[in-house]
């Protein structure tokens, strides 16, 4: 089991890529920067799931982003947060 | 807002009205639910990813059209298909058997 | 309904759900024969598969809440570490790591599966319709207030909007607060209030009736 690379409270940006493979991050949030909610466990990454056994297990974190960085307008006030879980190889420390 | 990269990564897109309506699963939809997930314990297929990566394989229309049972359903196919499990013969052939039966049992 | 058609491997008639004759319902039927005539499960299995998914209930997710309410050294563990609270209660969701959010004077909560529709359908029972569809997965996340509208749920500002998105192996379920005039409530009675709705954030105020 690795050592977590990030920690709660932590900026980070989720990556913008579309790899031709299944992957879990919706559309919406490639790109966006957020703060880490919660470091989650160890789970098999979808990209290696298909005719794979999704190994090596990557890391899952909670990233919590305000809605009104998400979307243009937003309807409602800025305390609203988006959270999403992504795995560690899609996220990077904010600059 | 990115582009979607398949018709199941909607999160975000302009739709209109929930439909709160109550609809029983029908008898069939529960075969199908039990199918995958026999065919995960039974290892013909090794996980979940696999089903959801064969749903966001279906065409926008198919998506579109396609009930959510019916996705899983064709979703399974497409599986098991490319691991050999079965072959498309045996499949439309069934899929005949089955049409002819309730073109006999006056139901189509 | 699923006593007719052991062996019958084709014959799902049910009066009120007739055999679908759609092309998309006919390659699962015939998938299904083909699996079963193949050996890889049997029409046995089936059924005791079907039963088990239909023994789940919101049920269990009230049970789990009215635990929650009334010891809070429970919510609070609940609320740290799902995956492992529920065990006490003798329910499991391995290997997805169950996770509850509260919903508060401030906060509520709202669970969504953008990507698919998943569900923790062992503490929930199977989803509702709306939860798979198009409409609610594409809009609760960027306008939950007017979803939240459809639903009768209507916020003020004061409250903050929490969208949860089970995008990974999280699987999510509401704490609703306790309703107002229920401090000597049995966890039985307190768990009857429960619905499936504000299990996923679609309901806000549970009535005392």
């Amino acid at each position: 089991m690795s050592e977590p690379r990030f920690s709660v409270g932590q900026r980070v940006q989720i990556a913008d890529r579309t790899p031709p493979v299944h992957h879990r991050v919706p559309s919406y949030a490639k790109g966006h920067v957020g703060v880490i909610e919660r470091v989650c466990g160890m789970h098999a990454n979808p990209e290696r799931c298909i005719r794979g056994d999704g190994k090596p297990f990557q890391r899952i974190y909670r990233v919590r982003i305000p809605q009104t960085d998400l979307w243009a307008p937003y309807e409602g006030p800025d305390g609203d947060k988006l959270e999403i879980e992504i795995f560690e190889h899609w996220l990077e420390l904010a600059q | 807002m990115n582009e979607s990269w398949g018709p199941h990564d909607i999160g975000g897109q302009t739709a209109g009205p929930i439909d709160l309506g109550e609809h029983d699963i029908a008898h069939w939809e529960w075969q199908i639910d039990a199918m995958v997930r026999l065919a995960l314990k039974k290892g013909l297929i090794s996980d979940f990813a696999e089903l959801r990566d064969g749903i966001e394989q279906l065409s926008a229309d198919d998506y579109d059209r396609l009930s959510y049972y019916e996705r899983w359903a064709k979703s399974l196919a497409y599986t098991l298909l490319s691991k050999e499990v079965i072959i498309e013969q045996e499949l439309n052939d069934k899929i005949e058997v089955i049409r002819a039966r309730q073109e006999a049992e006056g139901l189509r | 309904m699923t006593g007719h058609d052991d062996h019958d491997h084709g014959r799902t008639f049910q009066p009120d759900h007739p055999e679908p004759t759609s092309d998309g319902a006919l390659v699962g039927l015939a998938l299904r024969e083909l699996l079963i005539e193949g050996g890889h499960y049997t029409a046995e299995e089936e059924l005791a598969v079907i039963a088990e998914m239909q023994g789940a209930s919101p049920e269990n997710g009230g049970k789990i809440v009215a635990r929650a309410w009334t010891d809070p050294e429970y919510k609070k563990r609940l609320l740290k570490n799902g995956k492992n609270s529920i065990k006490e209660l003798g329910f499991d969701l391995e290997p997805y790591e169950f996770t509850v959010m509260e919903n508060t004077e401030d906060i509520h909560n709202v669970i969504v599966c953008t990507l698919c529709s998943c569900y923790p359908r062992a503490l929930l029972g199977m989803s509702p319709a709306w939860y798979k569809s198009r409409n609610y997965r594409s809009r609760v996340v960027r306008e939950p207030r007017a979803v939240l509208s459809e639903f009768g749920v209507d916020l003020s500002d004061d409250v903050d909007v929490r969208v949860h998105d089970s995008t990974a192996e999280l699987r999510y379920m509401v704490l609703p607060q306790r309703p107002a005039g229920t401090d000597n409530w049995s966890e039985d009675d307190l768990a009857a209030l429960i619905t499936r709705d504000s299990l996923i954030g679609t309901q806000r105020d549970l009535s005392t009736k």
